[in-house]
């Protein structure tokens, strides 16, 4: 699924998307950036409350397309330039990690994956 | 002002500083000799005449975000305002009188043609974090920090390692990874949060370019990313390097400090020394050196209280394009 139709099948605030149509394949909850750098996988979406330049740094060396910042927080000037700079999206919602992480399974369609 | 030694405060270091041991390398020893103090400093400064008020050297400090103002006029140099002048002025209820009245007149200064190294032993010795800058004629040219000292040599030896990498990969050709060798250092500063994962990012970015496997890089992203991260947590500051030849990619982490007391405890999940405000920006939570330690075919670590501590990772390169 391509970063846009995500943003807009999840109903999100796009604050910054340097690549529309990158591709989306899945997301990662997690606000501890070693947790991030060992599991999320290549071209997942990152779910974290963690608004700051080196959560940008984190996504950028394992592909991960987009940062959605959880509870609207704010997000800093510092951090919309690096993601400028790296090419990360960076969506803001009011939902929690719990929340955007189901519609992001459900506009993926991996709600009725078997585990 | 100008005798060295005439302030107080002289708190001596164990440690030696860069350029005493004779175990530095060559060309970080050629650069600080070659440097001269108006080649690294501050020139642009920001100053304040003496009737300035404490007030407004606080305002000014604030505003550009500096932790001292120089106070000169046409050139000449009274002295310095520092936050521990603002912090005294403040509790003495001072802060609306002048800066000629409050400032630090007791002051080491650097000359503008001393060499490089000259700057880095008065840093060690006088533990200040910041020198005017006279030139011969006794007037102010600038100031000098750490922070300038280390963008210079971080400019200096990215051209030195430049010229080194160029040399290096045009003698091994651009064939698959035995052939080819890369190396890179990247200094790194205690609580540097604003430029952490920067190494890692570009170290990945070359690898990228010279197109090694996906895994491959992912691998050597990790372990890279975790060391600097840890040097800019738990060390004093240290130097991250990485380098690739004979079909194995090593990136290795070292500080001079201040050591792990219990190596085997720092290497188990979940354990750190980080404190909460550490721990609020998603670092500290104990999976460092796991991680490296799981992407990485061998793995060592050597530490010793006081003293520093380094970090060995190696990963074998399998699967490169011939």
């Amino acid at each position: 699924m391509t970063l846009d139709a995500l943003i807009t099948a999840c109903g999100w605030v796009p604050v910054l998307v340097p690549d529309p149509v990158a591709d989306v394949s899945g997301a990662y909850v997690s606000d501890l950036l070693s947790d991030v750098m060992a599991h999320c996988p290549d071209g997942a979406v990152l779910i974290t409350v963690q608004n700051h330049v080196n959560t940008v740094a984190v996504c950028t060396l394992v592909g991960a397309p987009a940062i959605v910042i959880v509870h609207s927080r704010d997000i800093p000037e510092e951090m919309r330039a690096a993601a400028l700079r790296e090419g990360v999206a960076l969506l803001r919602t009011p939902d929690d990690q719990f929340h955007a992480a189901l519609k992001i399974g459900t506009a993926l369609g991996i709600e009725k994956e078997e585990t | 002002m100008s005798a060295p030694g005439s302030q107080s405060s002289v708190v001596p270091d164990e440690r030696p500083a860069l350029g005493e041991t004779g175990n530095d390398p060559l060309v970080l020893l050629e650069l600080i000799q070659r440097l001269k103090v108006r080649d690294v400093m501050t020139s642009d400064l920001v100053t304040l005449p003496r009737a300035a008020s404490m007030q407004q050297a606080q305002e000014l400090m604030r505003q550009k975000k500096i932790s001292g103002v120089p106070v000169e006029e046409n050139g000449r140099f009274f002295g310095l305002v520092s936050i521990d002048d603002i912090i005294r002025a403040l509790v003495a209820g001072t802060i609306h009188e002048s800066c000629g009245r409050h400032m630090t007149t007791k002051l080491v200064v650097l000359e503008d043609d001393m060499p490089l190294s000259f700057a880095l032993r008065y840093f060690d010795r006088y533990h200040y974090g910041r020198f005017p800058v006279l030139n011969r004629d006794r007037r102010l040219v600038g100031i000098i920090c750490q922070r300038d000292i280390n963008r210079a040599l971080l400019v200096e030896l990215t051209r030195e390692l430049h010229r080194l990498e160029s040399d290096s990969v045009q003698q091994g050709g651009d064939g698959g990874a035995g052939s080819l060798y890369l190396l890179r250092e990247f200094p790194i500063c205690k609580y540097d949060f604003e430029n952490a994962g920067k190494a890692a990012n570009q170290i990945k970015q070359v690898l990228q370019e010279k197109k090694f496997p996906p895994k491959v890089i992912r691998r050597i992203a990790v372990a890279a990313y975790e060391l600097e991260i840890n040097l800019c947590v738990h060390s004093d500051g240290g130097v991250l390097s990485w380098q690739v030849s004979n079909g194995r990619a090593e990136v290795i982490a070292r500080d001079a400090g201040p050591g792990i007391e219990d190596v085997e405890w720092a290497c188990r999940d979940g354990t750190s020394t980080a404190n909460e405000w550490i721990r609020s920006l998603g670092f500290g939570a104990g999976m460092g050196l796991v991680n490296v330690r799981r992407v990485s075919d061998e793995f060592e670590i050597t530490s010793k209280k006081s003293s520093g501590t380094t970090v060995k990772s190696v990963i074998y390169i399998e699967g490169m394009p011939s």
